[in-house]
């Protein structure tokens, strides 16, 4: 094996890494939001379990590039490669998070609250797994025109977080007494908020990676 | 309070601003310049402006024509017969080619360092005082001033002011480098081209080199050929990427390292090719 099939086999293996994180963090935020539609505290519980997996793999994934980057001494698109890898495993690690955060509103809530989860939840988790799909097509063909879908596709989740959070506060002053629930619904909603602008930051990595240049796209 | 378009007006003449000062005057400017060995092309209409008081790099695989090009800048390519060139190379405004340029002063003005060390068999001393003695300076206290002054330049005096009398070959490889720069100092020239000159030490005396190239800048303007990419990344403020005889990127070495412009410098910078 040559230096550079061996460099080119670390770079591979972190990528390849990074987006089975990222598979894996998209299945936290299907199973969270299922966990909160069936009042599930089982499947909750799970989410938060693997998140200390997610954990874990982030760090061990950052170890990995740090370590390439000492052996390789990499410039160019290598070193910015290297450097979106850590960025882009902070942000998924972040998103792993926000999963975890609407796991423990559905343990907050309980099983027998009789209330009914706003589809426009559901309809934002949709949206949000799309742009995660959308985001790893991105990073694994280095595709900017790819990365570039993510900005329209995180206004539209803004602007459902938006209409979302309107109802609820129509809610509010309908039923006070439904607030705690109501706190809970307006939490996930701005967890997956937050998790589709990690994934636009995705987007942004891959564009410095391809460009070298910095774009926004939230 | 300024608005935040207002700060991004200011963030970006400042950008403009930087950049202006960031533009330093040229010490050499190479112009359509080709050279031939017999029939053999060894360098292709190369055309760059080396700045003054900055550190240029030289980088690209052997064979590129690296070392060709920095010998013509003090016109020791001519040295070898069936050399044959056009173009022009202008130092500090003269072309260096045209009849009736004395290479006598070129060579004072322009110093240059090789890959191997090479002292002379003489004292330490002797080895500094050798270029000003041809100038004819005699007073041995004007040359005691030279050694000392030179010797520190090039990092070395702490390390050889009490064995000043003892012969140079008794010096390690990175002091005997340190020894030809301070050689290379004691004429005072304007310029100092460097041709590999750590290929041949070891770490610590790289390291030594390294930091002198930086501290010597702010006097003279340092043209160095270099195969380690890391160091021209670590000391240069401009780098020039040569293939096979043409100059394919001359870019702030900041540039040229991390989003360089060509596809063949990134080939070479990291390490597919060369």
């Amino acid at each position: 094996m040559t230096h550079r099939e061996q460099f080119e086999a670390d770079l591979d293996r972190v990528k390849q890494d990074i987006i089975e994180l990222a598979q894996a963090v998209e299945d936290a935020l299907g199973k969270a939001i299922d966990a909160l539609f069936n009042q599930d505290i089982r499947l909750a519980e799970e989410v938060i379990k693997q998140d200390m997996n997610i954990d874990r793999r982030e760090k061990e994934i950052n170890e990995q590039t740090i370590v390439t980057m000492a052996k390789q001494q990499p410039v160019a698109t290598d070193l910015r490669r290297l450097v979106i890898a850590l960025k882009i495993t902070t942000d998924v690690e972040r998103m792993g998070d926000h999963a975890r955060n609407i796991a423990e509103s559905a343990i907050c809530l309980g099983e027998e609250h009789y209330l009914t989860i706003p589809p426009k939840i559901k309809d934002m988790r949709n949206m949000v797994m799309d742009m995660n799909h959308t985001a790893i097509q991105a990073l694994l063909y280095e595709d900017i025109s790819i990365a570039g879908k993510l900005s329209t596709m995180d206004d539209m989740v803004d602007d459902l977080y938006e209409s979302m959070i309107q109802d609820l506060l129509g809610e509010t002053a309908a039923n006070p007494e439904k607030i705690q629930y109501i706190m809970q619904m307006a939490f996930s909603a701005r967890y997956m908020e937050r998790f589709a602008d990690h994934i636009t930051n995705i987007g942004e990595s891959i564009i410095y990676l391809v460009k070298g240049e910095t774009h926004k796209l939230n | 309070m300024n608005t935040a378009a207002e700060r991004k007006h200011t963030f970006f003449a400042n950008t403009v601003a930087d950049e202006q000062e960031y533009v330093s005057k040229t010490i050499y400017n190479v112009d359509h310049f080709n050279l031939w060995y017999g029939d053999d092309q060894a360098l292709y209409d190369v055309t760059l402006a080396i700045p003054e008081n900055q550190v240029t790099a030289i980088i690209g695989p052997s064979g590129c024509g690296k070392s060709t090009f920095i010998k013509s800048l003090n016109r020791m390519v001519e040295l070898v017969p069936s050399v044959k060139m056009n173009g022009s190379i202008s130092y500090a405004g003269q072309d260096i080619f045209s009849s009736g340029y004395k290479v006598e002063q070129l060579r004072t003005d322009v110093g240059m360092v090789f890959q191997n060390p090479n002292p002379f068999p003489k004292s330490i001393y002797e080895n500094v005082a050798y270029g000003p003695k041809i100038h004819g300076i005699r007073k041995k206290k004007v040359l005691d001033e030279i050694v000392e002054k030179s010797l520190k330049g090039a990092a070395l005096w702490d390390e050889v002011k009490d064995r000043l009398q003892e012969n140079a070959s008794g010096l390690s490889g990175g002091q005997q480098q340190r020894l030809c720069i301070a050689r290379c100092l004691a004429i005072e020239p304007d310029v100092i081209l460097m041709d590999e000159p750590t290929s041949a030490l070891d770490p610590i005396a790289t390291a030594k080199v390294e930091e002198l190239v930086q501290s010597l800048k702010k006097d003279y303007s340092i043209v160095i050929v270099t195969h380690n990419m890391q160091q021209a990344a670590r000391i240069s403020d401009k780098t020039a990427f040569f293939l096979n005889g043409e100059v394919v990127e001359f870019e702030h070495t900041d540039k040229l390292f991390s989003n360089p412009e060509d596809r063949r410098t990134e080939d070479y910078i990291t390490g597919r090719f060369g």
